[in-house]
Parts: C-alpha cells; sequence; structure tokens
C-alpha cells in the first residue's frame, strides 16, 4: 500500500471516510490525485460484523464523550448520545439502511417555495436539482440503488406487507419497497441481499453499499490511497496567507502526528465537521476555520423524525429482512393545508428485541411498556423522515467544560424543535396511528426521535459568503484549498435520506477539485 | 438456541446439582413444563446464588423489576438476571449501600417489605419513587439485562442472530399470509 511522507504537502488530506469522505477518496484516486484519508476508527469488514445489537453498536458507534442541551427529549432520555453515527472505515454507510431517494427540485428553494418562516433561518440552495442530476444518476449507479439503472426492486418482507395494506387503505398510491443501495440480485462483485435483519450491524452479506467495501478497496487498489485508520483529527492548520497547510491529529499510539496537505476536506459528520474547524481556532481566525459568517456548527438539522409501533393478533415477525423494506412517498411533496411546510415520507424500521426495548419509550415503565414487549413477535413498524426548518440556535458549540480522551473540548449539540416540525410529527404520528389502524392494529404507540442519525446543515451552503460556510462545490467561502465535503454542507434537509444527496456533492466535487488542481488554482 | 447450555450460560444453576456454601442470599424458582423456556431447559428448577446482597434485598430487587415490567408470564428465571447485576454493583461497600438505603426507602414508603406488600401497593411505591436514583438503577438495568439474553429471545419471539443460518430469504422474511399478498410492481418477486 502507498505511503505519503509527513511532509508531502501535494496531498489532498480527506477527514472521515463515510459517504461523503470515502466517496471523495475515490473519486480523486480515479483521477490520479493523491490521498491521505484519515479516519477515526478502525477497519472492520463484513466477516467482523456482529449480528447483535449492543456488542456491534460499541463495535461501529462513535461513543465519544458529547453534551447536549435544548428542549429536544434526546437531551433527557440520551444526554451523551445526540446521535447514532459510526467511528469505523465507512463511517455511518456500515450503519445506514440503504434508502436512496433523490430532493425534489423545490427541495433546493425552500426560501423561495416556503417563504420566510419566523423563527426559522431557511434558505435556498446555491444549487439547482438540474445540476446535480447527473451526479444523482453517477450515484445510483455506483451505489446499485434499486429501482434505478434496470435493477428491479427488493421483495417487501411482513413489515412491508402491513405497511402497503395499511397505506392502500387509508388512500396512499406511492407504497413500494424503496430506492434501496442494497442489491437485489448480484452486481458489482457483491452479493444479494439475504434478508439478514441487520442493516443497521453492518451488512454482513455486502449486499448494501458501504464506503468500507467499495469506494475505499477502489480508491486503495489505484495506488493514490494511503487511508490512516485510528487518526484521530485535533485540527486544522494554515499558513500566514490563510491557506490550509496540515492537518494535525492522534495516531493509535495517541501521538500526535501533523500531516501536510496541499487542500483539505472534512467529512466527519455534522457534529465533528463543525466541531474541528471550531477547534481550529486561531490568531488569524480566532472563530474557528472558514467562520466569517459565524454560520460554522449553526443550522443543524435532524430531520424531524419518530416512528409508530403496533401490534397485531397474528405474528408479524418485522426483524427479519431488511430493516427499511419500503416507503410511502405520498406526504412528500409540501403542502401548507396540512399547517406545515414541507414534507415527510414513512420508511418500515424494526429493531431487535435489545433495542426495541432501549428505544420504544425511553424511561417508560409499567403494563403498558410491557404489553408492547409481550407483543414483540406480532409487532410492526415505521420511521417518520420529515424535513426540519434550520434555526441559528441549534447549532453544534465547543463545550470546554468537558474534555474527550485527547483533552480536547467535547461538541455540545443544542436543539430545540421549530412549531412547524412539531405539526409535522404530529401529522405524522396520526397517519402512521391510521395505516396500522386500518389493518387491524390491536394497540399503537409513538415513538419519539432516536439519536440523531441524519446531522446536516452545520457548514450550510450558501450563494453570499455572509449567509454561509461553503460555496455549491463545498469549497469554503474564507479559505478556497478547505472543503466541507458531508451532510454539514446541506442547506436544507429535504425530505429524504441523506446519503445519497451526499454521495452526489462528493462526485461533484471531487470534479471540481481535480479540475482546480490541474489548473493549479488550488 | 444453545438450549443444553442455556440456562447455566445465563449464570442459573440447576439447584439440584450443586451447594450453595458460600452465598449470601439464594433466588430459586420452577419453569413451567409447557412453556418455551420450560421446553428448552435442562431442567425445570433453576437457582441463583448471590454473593453480597442478603436474602432481603435480593427479594425486593426481584419485586421491583416485577413492578417496574410487569410482563403476563415472563419466568422469575429472567427477572433474576436483574438481581444478578445488581448483586455484581453491590460487590463493593458504595454499591451495598447504595442497595440497602434503596430497598429501605422502598420498604418505607410501601410500609412493609417492598416484596410482600400488594401488586398495587407496590406499584403505588414505584410511582412515588420512579425518579430516585436507586429506582432508576434498577429501570436501567431491566432495560439492558431483561430484554437482552437468549432467554428473553426464546420467551418474546426473537430469533437474534441471522447469518450463520442465511438469513431470512429462504426462512419466512415474507411468510405473513394474513394480509394480501403486495403486487408484483410494489413488492417484486425475490431474484435469483
Amino acid at each position: 500500500m502507498v505511503q505519503f511522507a509527513k511532509d508531502d504537502d501535494t496531498v489532498v488530506v480527506i477527514v472521515g471516510s463515510g459517504a461523503g469522505g470515502g466517496t471523495l477518496a475515490n473519486e480523486l484516486c480515479q483521477k490520479g490525485v493523491n490521498v491521505v484519508l484519515l479516519e477515526a476508527g478502525k477497519r472492520q469488514s463484513s466477516a467482523t460484523f456482529i449480528n447483535d445489537e449492543w456488542p456491534s453498536f460499541k463495535q461501529l458507534a462513535w461513543l465519544d464523550t458529547r453534551t447536549t442541551s435544548g428542549s429536544w427529549r434526546i437531551a433527557r432520555d440520551f444526554p451523551n448520545l445526540p446521535s447514532w453515527i459510526c467511528k469505523t472505515v465507512g463511517g455511518t454507510t456500515t450503519h445506514w439502511a440503504g434508502a436512496s431517494l433523490r430532493f425534489h427540485d423545490y427541495e433546493f428553494k425552500t426560501r423561495t417555495t416556503y417563504g420566510g418562516i419566523k423563527g426559522a433561518n431557511v434558505m435556498d440552495w446555491p444549487l439547482s436539482l438540474d445540476e446535480l442530476e447527473p451526479y444523482y444518476a453517477r450515484a445510483e449507479d455506483k451505489m446499485g440503488v434499486t429501482r434505478t439503472n434496470d435493477i428491479p426492486g427488493l421483495p417487501g418482507n411482513n413489515n412491508f406487507k402491513i405497511m402497503y395494506s395499511g397505506a392502500t387503505k387509508v388512500g396512499y398510491k406511492t407504497c413500494h419497497t424503496g430506492r434501496m443501495a442494497i442489491n437485489s440480485r448480484p452486481r458489482a462483485g457483491r452479493g444479494r441481499c439475504l434478508q439478514l435483519g441487520f442493516c443497521f450491524q453492518g451488512c454482513k452479506s455486502g449486499a448494501k453499499w458501504s464506503t468500507l467495501y467499495t469506494e475505499i478497496p477502489a480508491a486503495e487498489a489505484t495506488g493514490k490511497l494511503e487511508l490512516r485508520t485510528e487518526a484521530h483529527v485535533a485540527r486544522i492548520e494554515h499558513d500566514a496567507a490563510g491557506k490550509a497547510n496540515a492537518v494535525v491529529y492522534f495516531d493509535a499510539d495517541g501521538k500526535e502526528q501533523r500531516q501536510k496537505a496541499r487542500v483539505v476536506c472534512v467529512a466527519g459528520n455534522s457534529i465533528e465537521t463543525p466541531r474541528l474547524l471550531l477547534m481550529s481556532a486561531s490568531a488569524k481566525y480566532p472563530d474557528g476555520l472558514a467562520n466569517s459568517s459565524g454560520q460554522v456548527g449553526r443550522n443543524y438539522m435532524r430531520h424531524t423524525t419518530g416512528s409508530v409501533y403496533a401490534y397485531f393478533r397474528d405474528p408479524v415477525h418485522f426483524y427479519r429482512g431488511t430493516v427499511m423494506a419500503g416507503v410511502i412517498t405520498d406526504e412528500v411533496p409540501n403542502n401548507p393545508k396540512r399547517g406545515f411546510v414541507g414534507g415527510y415520507e414513512f420508511e418500515t424500521i424494526s429493531l431487535g428485541l435489545p433495542f426495541y426495548a432501549a428505544f420504544l419509550d425511553p424511561g417508560a415503565w409499567g403494563s403498558k411498556f410491557a404489553t408492547f414487549m409481550d407483543h414483540y413477535k406480532s409487532t410492526a413498524g415505521m420511521w417518520i423522515v420529515g424535513e426540519d426548518l434550520a434555526q441559528k440556535s441549534n447549532r453544534i458549540t465547543l463545550n470546554s467544560m468537558v474534555k474527550d480522551q485527547y483533552g480536547l473540548p467535547v461538541p455540545n449539540v443544542h436543539y430545540d424543535d421549530h412549531p412547524n416540525d412539531v405539526a409535522m410529527r404530529e401529522h405524522a404520528y396520526k397517519q402512521g396511528e391510521a395505516i396500522y389502524r386500518a389493518v387491524g392494529a390491536l394497540d399503537v404507540i409513538r415513538t419519539p426521535p432516536y439519536p440523531s442519525t441524519h446531522n446536516l446543515g452545520t457548514c450550510r451552503m450558501s450563494e453570499k459568503a455572509s449567509d454561509g460556510v461553503c460555496n455549491k462545490h463545498g469549497q469554503t467561502h474564507d479559505i478556497p484549498n478547505l472543503f466541507i465535503s458531508d451532510g454539514s454542507q446541506f442547506t436544507s434537509g429535504g425530505a429524504a435520506n441523506p446519503t445519497l444527496t451526499i454521495v452526489s456533492l462528493a462526485i461533484r466535487q471531487a470534479e471540481y477539485i481535480a479540475e482546480q488542481l490541474a489548473a493549479r488554482s488550488l | 438456541m444453545k438450549n443444553m447450555t442455556e440456562i447455566n450460560a445465563a449464570g442459573l444453576e440447576n439447584r439440584d446439582r450443586r451447594h450453595f456454601l458460600k452465598s449470601s442470599a439464594l433466588l430459586t424458582g420452577v419453569l413451567t413444563a409447557t412453556s418455551v423456556l420450560g421446553l428448552l431447559a435442562p431442567s425445570l428448577s433453576w437457582a441463583l446464588p448471590l454473593q453480597h446482597l442478603d436474602q432481603a434485598d435480593a427479594d425486593a430487587v426481584l419485586a421491583l423489576a416485577k413492578t417496574l415490567y410487569p410482563h403476563k408470564d415472563l419466568p422469575d428465571a429472567v427477572y433474576a438476571l436483574v438481581v444478578k447485576e445488581l448483586d455484581v454493583y453491590a460487590g463493593d461497600a458504595e454499591g451495598r449501600n447504595f442497595v440497602t438505603k434503596g430497598v429501605a426507602a422502598l420498604n418505607a414508603k410501601a410500609s412493609g417489605h417492598f416484596s410482600k406488600v400488594s401488586r398495587a401497593g407496590q406499584r403505588r411505591a414505584v410511582a412515588t419513587l420512579i425518579d430516585d436514583g436507586f429506582v432508576q438503577k434498577v429501570r436501567s438495568t431491566c432495560v439492558t439485562g431483561l430484554y437482552n439474553n437468549d432467554m428473553a429471545f426464546a420467551h418474546f419471539g426473537y430469533e437474534g442472530e441471522a447469518f450463520s443460518k442465511g438469513g431470512y430469504v429462504h426462512r419466512g422474511f415474507n411468510d405473513l399470509s394474513w394480509l394480501p399478498a403486495p403486487p408484483s410492481e410494489a413488492s417484486p418477486a425475490l431474484k435469483s
């Protein structure tokens, strides 16, 4: 495997190996660019993944201390676990369930479409669907998304059968087994889905797309990639002119290392990415890197989520087969008559018995909870994914009172629901309950949001440098050779799982960086 | 299910086979022969020897777990796993004191031995003390302890690890027959 010298200042350094960083690394390597990819976690594989929820969680999840504040229920139930994302090669593409939906045209123009909304910081993207469409197409092909590129849909499991029947009965028209980055038949050297039911625990069959066993080995095969695992980045440094020139990290032995860089791309997910920019504050940039707008860490979005579970007279075994086995998209289009702007989708969800107990109704006790557990075998579940609105005060800050294992300030995640989020969630809960009641549910329960998997917006794209952190290529307004390469770029969240959009943006960003390097503009 | 070793692996023992000379307390029970666990366990009678909790405290923790998560027919053998974890927690003076004080508070609220008062009395006492550190400790131990073991998997009907069995692709991922099958546009047939 190629190794680059620490003082080699011609390399592109990418922080994070998930959907954004892992894809960007491969795309750059395919174009002949030398890349050092720094990943805080260890390298697992399909062989080492574990079909057991708690041990798998310990293997893959980002468990470094974080703190929370705000009125969201997470701050009460999981005060040190605001998000459920991963610290491992492949990042959260090891954990994601594979749902790959495109944004709609108006979802890039939310300020224009929704108008000004009190208390929210809604803004149009500096990018349109037209511009992103070719990259969506490339991402779908790369990821093997079902119902695109002549790839058949997946067969629905028992959980989907219930969703489909209920959705049809309440009058919904668009319910199917989704656009999933999970092989319905062998493709790209990976096998067909075995319906394991452990999508969240790392796919042991490799049927689900993850940068771990697609992008990263492909990049390694070019001889242009050096992946360094257990490399926890502490700060980005800059030269006297203000351009990024090195990345400082702690290696597996806890020793500080410094890698010089021609370009630095940050893809640490929407909590670590702004944390890193804020921790890199210097005399020249006292508020952190790329933060002249003051927007670094702000506008944190996490989707208006929630779940509805129901139990029935007869068995379901909802834990068998793909976790997100189907989708209902009728509620996606913006229709303010419902009492909120934006939209939401439903996806089936299932949890194993241990996580069902942990997340069904955190903190609950007594007979209602016990009765739901008693009916585990005859339970069905769905998850709500809706657009939440950016707010300036929902933000990642450095908590200097609490230090991590390297002595660095931990990130604090502050979140309050906007009234629009509350109205949307209420609507979705009611509709979800109606779906299950329509097919004979004996009882239904509203499960509050889990620790966030869709963390977005904390280094948002903007047309003007005063409104956001980066431009439509993810290039920061302030520092031309510093890029944001993950979901932090999102100006708004859409009613779609973010991975497909993150991958599309990474493919597009790689083209831009390669062009700029060739033109010696970087 | 690893049925021969199941009960032993969970830390409970066949009480006919062992003497428990050094234990501080003993929880015992008998599984119903026709229950899922009764069918799978090597022996219907089980015993859990404890090292630190005295009998009254052990009985109180067991009763507290059953009050917090009152399952209709979950055998005491599963609840006993929570007592076992609390017994380990009580391994030092601080932990032991924490449990003793917590049980004393429960007894005071229940106006008698918590494990011996009525179900309604137990519920009332727990409702009043739900934010108490000890009650919360037992509650969170229940959430991770009651539902994360092979006995619970068998009882509640969760099949656990699936990869070694080839997943569910040929083992019932779509075997639900009490609703009509969705059309193939919505749910295509399995592709080989």
